[in-house]
């Protein structure tokens, strides 16, 4: 057994939960490494203490009166969550990052998280984020940016920044974020972490705070693949409070995980392979490539043809819709007044009104939507020749703070390599590729809609044969 | 690109105050934006239908009866986080009396 309980991974938990701790102990093993870390971390915006030490005593007691194997049953029981604070949690502040809902008190709770409740998850407390999901690096919240663990100068990666640092500091053993356009992977990569962004549509929205309805996917973080497979297989499935969730059967996705990679095809983009690409990425993902080929996979070069409009495309659609969703902020209902917002928002709030304005709609936003489709036609057909896409997950490693916040523009094109997937609605899973000095680095493997399955199988035989999440932070 | 002017009537558009610093740094940055955008032109989309829609659901429909009185919030509970209520009700600002 680990010397702390926070280091254990939710598979360990199932070995030693009854036997050798006790929820309390898990639990109050997380909020000690929550009280050690959080000043220097700031993943937190409200942790839950009374709240998660009053649901593990009550979880203890339940222990002692179920026989048999619980977690047939309670998948995630007694295992400490956090939320990224955009999930409306009921009774507990919900802010989004922002501080036009800084007190805002929900008084209804997003399907999802229910779901872990019902799956016997504690939650641990809500995470800092980017403001409204809007950023890539953590920089945009309205209250402070989240340091990234493996470098407390340098940025976790973003929007699920707090959720990416609690896990990856041992805060909680795995965290719940949204996947907009990377806002899951990109945190993952820069924390040495697992992340899934599913298919749209395999995990509900409902209850969860809208940043563009057509793109957001409800995704989460952990330090290994078995983990997150898990956590999938609880959150993922129809609800009829989300009209976009679609009514395919949920498998166990940890089931098949050990499946061979014997003549998977595997396609590296031939557009994503350009300069500006930092060099320590490149020869990590060629690792990783040779890694891939040495388990059986066959690795060839595809084309996206559309990749240079892809941010273009993004940058369009998502404000609009996102001006559209910030739009209930009132002032009336809930929340502060509008000039409340941060600058990010009102950026993409601006952005978004003009795109979608008389006169404009069509230049932009139906233009926008017309690429997207030749954006998705482009993956569609590469997955005619190939099972898997391989791609870096970010073209750097973690950032410093305030490197890029000078321009927004700057900050955008980080994610070149991550948004078109949410432009095509594919599901991606990054998993550790490696590190650069101190910092890690991500590669994300990407599939046809709804192949979560198939991704955690390639994820899980990669993580099996190099092992890069057993390696912490040694600086916290 | 996009002058102060244009700027404010967005503004106006999305309900958004703006103070005078923050209409210049959007009016440069939003203008930067805007231009990086342009690049969508060079990509022929006459043939091409919108995807507005990535899985292709459609119609998505439920029974029409009234949902659960459990499923609904309670008066109190939807109020509860209002600026200003009356009890029952929200309170709104005036729509008709100040001649906008």
């Amino acid at each position: 057994m680990k010397e702390n309980l926070y280091d254990l991974t939710i598979k360990e938990i199932r070995e030693g939960l009854y036997s050798k701790f006790s929820v309390t102990e898990l639990a109050a093993s997380c909020l000690e490494r929550i009280e050690k870390t959080d000043k220097a971390l700031h993943a937190f915006l409200t942790v839950d203490r009374e709240g998660i030490i009053n649901e593990a005593k009550e979880k203890d007691k339940e222990l002692l009166k179920l026989k048999g194997d619980i977690f047939k049953k309670y998948p995630l029981f007694g295992v400490p969550m956090a939320l990224k604070d955009l999930f409306t949690t009921k009774d507990l502040r919900t802010t989004a990052g922002s501080k036009i809902i800084e007190n805002y008190n929900p008084p209804y709770g997003a399907t999802v998280v229910g779901k872990l409740k019902a799956a016997g998850a504690l939650i641990i407390g809500k995470t800092n984020e980017d403001a409204w999901g809007h950023g890539s690096s953590g920089e945009n919240s309205d209250y402070f940016p989240t340091k990234n663990p493996y470098d407390l100068e340098r940025v976790p990666g973003g929007s699920s920044s707090g959720s990416a640092a609690a896990v990856a500091s041992g805060q909680c053993l795995a965290a719940a974020g949204t996947d907009t356009g990377s806002s899951v992977r990109l945190p993952a990569a820069f924390c040495n972490l697992v992340g899934i962004k599913p298919t749209y549509g395999r995990v509900s929205r409902y209850g969860i705070i809208a940043m563009a309805s057509s793109f957001d996917t409800i995704g989460h973080l952990t330090r290994t693949v078995y983990d997150n497979a898990l956590i999938l297989s609880v959150t993922a499935g129809k609800d009829p409070l989300d009209a976009t969730s679609v009514d395919k059967n949920v498998p166990d996705y940890t089931e098949n995980l050990m499946q061979s990679l014997k003549g998977k095809k595997i396609g590296v983009v031939k557009e994503y392979l350009v300069e500006g690409v930092d060099k320590g990425v490149v020869e990590i993902t060629n690792r990783a490539i040779e890694t891939l080929k040495n388990l059986g996979a066959s690795v060839s070069e595809i084309s996206l043809p559309h990749t240079k409009y892809a941010m273009a495309c993004y940058y369009i659609l998502v404000p609009s819709e996102v001006s559209s969703n910030l739009a209930k902020f009132d002032g009336i209902r809930f929340g502060k007044e509008r000039a409340a917002f941060g600058a990010e928002a009102k950026r993409r709030i601006m952005l978004g009104t003009y795109t979608l304005s008389s006169g404009y709609y069509n230049a932009y936003y139906l233009k926008a939507a017309k690429v997207r489709t030749l954006i998705k036609d482009d993956f569609d057909s590469a997955f005619l020749k190939v099972d898997l896409i391989l791609a870096p997950s970010s073209p750097t490693p973690p950032f410093k703070i305030g490197e890029k916040s000078g321009s927004p523009l700057q900050m955008y094109l980080s994610d070149a390599f991550v948004c078109p997937i949410n432009i095509a609605g594919l599901p991606a899973v990054n998993v550790p590729a490696g590190f650069i000095g101190e910092l890690p680095v991500g590669i994300q493997l990407i599939g046809p809609q709804f192949s979560e399955e198939q991704l955690y199988q390639a994820a899980y035989a990669f993580e099996t044969e190099t092992e890069f999440y057993k390696r912490r932070s040694s600086v916290i | 690109m996009l002058s102060e002017k244009e700027v404010a009537h967005i503004a106006k558009l999305a309900n958004l105050p703006l103070s005078r610093e923050e209409l210049l740094t959007f009016s440069s940055q939003l203008a930067e934006v805007l231009n990086y955008i342009e690049v969508l032109n060079e990509v022929n989309t006459d043939e091409i239908t919108p995807t507005f829609q990535v899985t292709g659901v459609k119609n998505v429909m439920r029974d029409d009866k009234s949902p659960q009185i459990e499923k609904t919030l309670k008066v109190e509970n939807a109020l509860r986080n209002a600026s200003a209520t009356d009890g029952k009700y929200f309170v709104v600002p005036s729509v008709f009396d100040e001649g906008r």
